[in-house]
């Protein structure tokens, strides 16, 4: 039997994950992928709960995260072309100053 | 039965694919690893009865915001990856033991949902699409049209960042 | 529970076998239109007439060389074919074939794979899923011409796409629903074919669905005279006829939808006419194919006719004409929808 709490416990294994790579990895485009993880899996938790309390207010917030996360990830990368062109990396290591 | 064979299975994929896209060393290959967790994700949607959102998880995630992540990877793409060093201030040990308090933490979360579940709150209906798009234009037509402009903005915004010359 | 599952599998079997076997005779088919259109006879020798032509080319392309470049990411360069086919090949299970009861062999079958209640969007979803591999089979050949072919594809593809989900949404105004037998089913009851009500959204689905597919006149990415062979000129043998089969069946997608959403599916032309009663003796499946078979012979017939355009006149043709015009019909439908009511 699949309740609701083994989506919210996947939920929070894939949150982790993405946190992960966050935290750990270099390039900063395999960050702003960590960050789409992180919100699949809040999507995943908004689902679980509009599945179970039997409400579609759940599905229509999962749709604007998605839309707010198209937004982001337009302007992120952007952001990320625009700091190419100029410093010639995308190691985050190497993008600590402020002015060049 | 058969829907917990197929959580389990989809379940299994989605994490092992995002242990994938965080450790993979090429970027393309983490990408793409990105991609087939997404649609895992959709099949998961679907099992839970959410199949507009499944199709938009497909359609807009994996197949709008993905390409766009491989465009950005494939016009950066650098000889040497990023990385290959140990941060010199690692701290291993201390990392490991609060890896194990969070794992306590996912199996007290576990132990109680399945000591105490959770009651059925209600049912959805079976036209998931018409009470999707019912609840959107009725009673979430504001942050419906502050979507569309929030759209509007980042679009602006990108054309302007990624231009050669403005 | 045998319904369930072994009904679903021989629709399978047959609906693949079918959709392979036309992709190999439409390839002859497109040799000889564009051969009589040019005043010649195109293949005479293998066969009657070329009639066995594509079992020819279909041995040869078993057997050649399977030449990989050297320095290609190998797990990538295997993986775009299988990413480009597997969307064109998935599209087709939710296209209602014949009415939701047909009776053949004394059992109860229902015309279509299935019936998901989302099905216009699961097809829009799928064929767009058909970019990665086009991205990712130049990338992966690690040469400049790929490469360039390929990116321009995809931008190309993905600028049509919104124009082609745009003429979806007025096709979903006059029906009522996102099903693809719900939509067939309210032509059915509405008495007209929607391509009479919104010839306009036909116009752009078509000139459209020709940019999806890389076809004539829009086939600057893979045509031989512009850049070698465009994204997949690294691929030889089996890797190519994957190409090759995955470009043929996305165009039987593209008329398959829109003989479903435009021209009634598997409905008979003239229900309503008495002395045409003849024609409700041609079983449902037989008009879907005959109507799909008609689609893409334009497609051929449109090859062999126009001359290709430009890059840029391609791109400005998707966003500056038929993206504002398919918004235009979109505000036109509604306006008139509810005026009308």
């Amino acid at each position: 039997m699949i309740t609701q709490t083994h989506y919210l416990v996947l939920s929070a294994a894939l949150f982790m994950l993405g946190i992960v790579g966050v935290l750990t990895r270099r390039n900063i485009i395999i960050i702003f992928m960590s960050m789409e993880l992180m919100l699949n899996a809040v999507n995943i938790n908004l689902i679980a709960f509009s599945q179970q309390l039997g409400n579609v207010v759940g599905q229509v917030f999962a749709v604007f995260v998605i839309c707010v996360a198209a937004a982001e990830a337009a302007v992120g990368l952007g952001i990320i072309l625009a700091f190419y062109r100029n410093k010639e990396t995308v190691n985050i290591d190497e993008m600590n100053l402020m002015r060049w | 039965m058969a829907e917990a064979v197929a959580f389990y299975i989809f379940a299994a994929l989605i994490l092992s694919f995002a242990v994938a896209v965080i450790t993979a060393k090429s970027a393309v290959h983490s990408v793409l690893f990105l991609v087939a967790d997404f649609l895992c994700v959709a099949g998961l949607y679907v099992m839970m009865q959410a199949q507009f959102l499944a199709v938009i998880q497909v359609m807009v995630y994996a197949g709008g915001i993905v390409v766009l992540y491989l465009f950005v990877v494939m016009l950066v793409n650098l000889k040497k990856p990023a990385e290959a060093y140990v941060h010199p201030r690692r701290l291993g040990r201390l990392g490991l033991v609060m890896s194990l308090a969070v794992f306590a933490e996912l199996a007290a979360i576990a132990t109680y949902g399945w000591l105490k579940p959770a009651g059925v709150g209600g049912a959805l209906e079976a036209k998931n699409i018409e009470q999707v798009g019912r609840a959107l234009y009725t009673d979430y037509l504001v942050p419906f049209e502050v979507a569309s402009v929030l759209l509007l903005v980042a679009m602006v915004g990108a054309i302007v960042l990624a231009k050669r010359e403005l | 529970m045998i319904e369930a599952v072994i009904f679903p599998l021989i629709k399978i079997v047959i609906v693949l076998a079918a959709v392979l076997a036309t992709v190999m005779y439409i390839v002859l088919l497109e040799r000889k239109v564009q051969a009589w259109v040019q005043v010649r006879l195109g293949p005479m020798r293998v066969g009657y007439h070329g009639v066995l032509q594509p079992l020819a080319d279909v041995l040869k392309l078993f057997i050649k060389e399977d030449i990989t470049p050297a320095k290609v990411d190998r797990a990538v360069f295997t993986a775009a074919p299988i990413i480009v086919l597997v969307p064109a090949l998935i599209a087709f299970a939710v296209i209602p074939f014949g009415s939701d009861q047909m009776t053949m062999f004394g059992l109860n079958i229902k015309g279509r794979i299935a019936d998901v209640n989302v099905g216009l969007l699961y097809v829009v979803s799928v064929a767009s899923l058909g970019i990665y591999g086009i991205i990712l089979g130049g990338w992966a050949s690690n040469s400049k011409y790929p490469l360039i072919a390929s990116l321009r594809s995809s931008a190309q593809l993905v600028s049509y796409e919104i124009a082609v989900t745009l003429t979806l949404v007025t096709v979903i105004m006059l029906s009522g629903s996102l099903s693809m037998v719900d939509i067939v089913a309210s032509q059915k009851s509405q008495g007209i074919w929607f391509a009479f009500l919104q010839p306009v959204a036909f116009f752009i689905y078509f000139v459209g669905g020709l940019a999806e597919t890389n076809r004539a006149p829009f086939d600057l990415p893979e045509a031989e005279q512009e850049l070698v062979a465009g994204f997949h000129t690294e691929y030889s043998g089996m890797r190519f006829a994957f190409f090759f089969l995955a470009e043929y069946a996305n165009m039987i997608v593209v008329s398959a939808v829109a003989t479903t959403l435009f021209f009634g599916g598997w409905l008979q032309p003239f229900p309503n006419v008495a002395w045409l009663w003849w024609l409700g003796l041609v079983p449902g499946w037989m008009w879907f194919c005959l109507k799909t078979f008609l689609f893409l012979y334009v497609f051929l017939w449109v090859r062999a006719t126009y001359p290709r355009y430009r890059y840029d006149q391609l791109m400005r043709l998707g966003w500056k004409w038929l993206i504002p015009l398919a918004i235009l019909n979109v505000v036109v439908t509604g306006f008139l929808k509810v005026w009308l009511k």
